[in-house]
């Protein structure tokens, strides 16, 4: 391979450095704005939060919007009063988790099932059962929430959890992806567990589902961010602002608690930074693994 | 029918007593060997069949529960008068969905939103994952910044995005700065803009793996070939490399038009249910739709969508096919 010119080379170098920046920028700020004690917030942020509610007795807000690197005074105050004084964000917290844990593991479990079925035995029926999936993946919200909108009604779910993990655990999503990789497994290794007298339980629950271990993770960590951001399901399926999770309180802040919203945010994108952080090597992979929608 | 079946349970009774009494091979036994084999393999395709309705049973349950029964009941709806009064009235409510003017506001900012969103998010990717395929250092960390806004939830970056789009806040300082008077991000035509911008930017990292991914896997020989050719990089780009992407093409743009539909969470969290005219989605007609308890005009809604849908999918495929011939097998 020809090496590019060196001059090329850094010019790409700093596009690409700077491209990346910029992508990790407003999660950086989020972070460390949420170190900052609420009079810094207003005297920063107060042109543009005022607007939203009206009036705030703030005395000292400037008329330019600051946006801050880091805080004057690194100070933990906000995360004290979202931890302790105010709980009302942790119940939206549990909210979230109670929501999404269920989900991700009810869906692995019956996707892997699945997968394992669609992997060992394929006809016609099965293929076109397969393809059917794809395109029900494909759907987007807007067609599949009227169905599953009425299904919760006769069955009396709306607006409990169930009405979003029925749907989310049976969701053809990780099926799909399952099934991609259960395909890559050498069917020799079936066929001689077979031939070892295994029954088809043992050689989904011994030998495929350990191939799988880290397209397992993978599609985990998907799904679990996929539904940690969940806002259609909750506003149309869980009308009951009680129980709906943090994604979609947030939005609904007021001007007085910017700087908890600020902390708040934090802690609610700390699961999904630790679960990147930990499975980054799987996730891409997984994601790399994905290539096309056909086959 | 009776009759049928007491003869093979006699076949089967005769075929394990010849099985048992294995030392007399004579004729009859041959004839009662091969009915058993028969019978064998018809139990054990019968028993394979029941196997793999044990391991696809529950999912497709709880799919056809979940998702087709309740749709095709959609489907129903959607050309009936009323749940009460079931009368069929053929396309009249597609007609009235149609002419609503929401509805037709709402499609119209979809489509358009894609339509710019969805290439960009293709071919900018793919910049980005050629840019990194260049040897530059330190590319697995910046393979990292790159994917960082997937995993950050959105609902905790929107506060960084309203100081920076608001009209007192960051990006108009910027402008301001060169001399450009201030713009109303969120509340003029530029909202589009502001969108596209959030939609690439949580986007093309996951998109750019799978360009990386699939870059990965073009044969090494065919580049090298094409080196000691004295091929042009832009020529290695056009005719080898984007061949044999064209699979991933398909999928990135698949992928990235169905997050297009997910943009709502953006606006829904910047600027709450009723957004400015032009960023006025479909699922916000959805939504609406939903708490005005319309059930036909919701039915007749999904279904357009889903035709919609199923239409692109199958033209997607159908691209694909024409220009993914030659490179596959």
């Amino acid at each position: 391979m020809r090496k590019p010119h060196y001059l090329a080379r850094t010019v790409l170098t700093i596009i690409a450095a700077c491209f990346a920046l910029a992508f990790l920028m407003p999660t950086v700020l989020t972070i460390t704005n949420s170190f900052m004690t609420q009079s810094e917030i207003s005297a920063n942020y107060g042109q543009v939060f005022t607007n939203v509610a009206g009036k705030d007795g703030k005395t000292y807000i400037s008329d330019t919007v600051n946006l801050k690197f880091i805080p004057d005074k690194v100070s933990l105050t906000q995360y004290i009063t979202v931890l302790i004084k105010s709980p009302d964000y942790l119940f939206k917290f549990w909210n979230s988790v109670i929501l999404v844990i269920p989900i991700v593991l009810l869906q692995l479990a019956v996707a892997s099932i699945t997968a394992y079925g669609f992997t060992r035995w394929r006809g016609k029926v099965r293929n076109f059962l397969f393809f059917f999936y794809v395109i029900l993946m494909l759907m987007p919200y807007q067609v599949t929430l009227v169905p599953n909108y009425l299904v919760s009604d006769w069955l009396g779910i709306l607006n409990t959890r169930w009405a979003i993990i029925f749907p989310g655990m049976f969701a053809p999503f990780s099926v799909f992806l399952l099934t991609k990789s259960m395909r890559r497994i050498p069917g020799s290794l079936i066929e001689a567990a077979k031939l070892d007298g295994s029954s088809e339980w043992q050689i989904f629950k011994d030998i495929c589902l350990p191939q799988c271990r880290s397209a397992l993770y993978s599609i985990a960590i998907l799904v679990f961010i996929d539904y940690w951001n969940m806002v259609e399901q909750p506003i149309i399926l869980l009308p009951d602002a009680a129980k709906q999770p943090l994604s979609v309180y947030l939005s609904t802040i007021n001007t007085s608690e910017v700087g908890l919203a600020f902390a708040i945010a934090t802690i609610y994108m700390v699961p999904c930074l630790l679960l990147f952080l930990h499975g980054e090597d799987y996730l891409v992979e997984g994601i790399a693994h994905q290539g096309s929608v056909k086959g | 029918m009776s009759m049928s079946s007491a003869d093979t349970l006699k076949t089967k009774k005769r075929s394990r007593g010849a099985a048992g009494t294995g030392k007399t091979p004579g004729p009859a036994a041959g004839r009662a060997s091969k009915a058993r084999r028969a019978w064998d393999r018809g139990n054990e395709k019968l028993l394979d069949t029941l196997r793999s309705i044990g391991f696809l049973g529950p999912s497709v349950t709880g799919v056809a529960v979940f998702f087709i029964i309740p749709f095709l009941v959609v489907v129903w709806y959607s050309v009936i008068r009323s749940p009460i009064k079931p009368e069929f009235v053929g396309l009249e409510n597609f007609k009235n969905v149609l002419s609503n003017a929401t509805f037709r506001t709402a499609a119209k900012n979809t489509i358009q939103f894609s339509v710019v969103a969805v290439p960009l998010a293709v071919v900018l990717s793919l910049v980005l994952a050629l840019m990194l395929e260049c040897r530059i250092p330190c590319k697995s960390l910046l393979r990292t910044f790159f994917l960082s806004p997937m995993m950050v939830p959105v609902a905790s970056v929107v506060l960084i995005w309203q100081v920076v789009f608001h009209y007192n806040g960051t990006l108009n300082e910027v402008i301001a700065a060169f001399g450009i008077e201030k713009i109303d991000w969120l509340k003029s035509s530029y909202s589009q803009v502001v969108l596209i911008i959030l939609f690439l930017w949580k986007n093309l990292g996951y998109n750019m793996i799978l360009f990386m991914a699939a870059l990965n896997n073009i044969p090494k020989e065919l580049l090298e070939v094409a080196d000691v050719e004295g091929a042009s990089p832009v020529h290695k780009l056009f005719n080898i490399k984007l061949r044999y992407l064209s699979p991933t093409v398909l999928f990135v743009t698949i992928l990235s038009l169905i997050n297009s539909f997910k943009v709502f969470r953006e606006i829904f969290l910047l600027v709450g249910a009723y957004p400015f005219e032009d960023i006025y989605m479909l699922q916000h007609f959805m939504n609406n739709t939903f708490s005005s308890q319309d059930p036909q005009k919701m039915s007749a809604a999904a279904v357009l969508m889903a035709v919609v849908m199923v239409g692109l999918i199958a033209l997607l495929f159908k691209v694909e096919d024409i220009f993914g011939k030659d490179v596959e097998g």
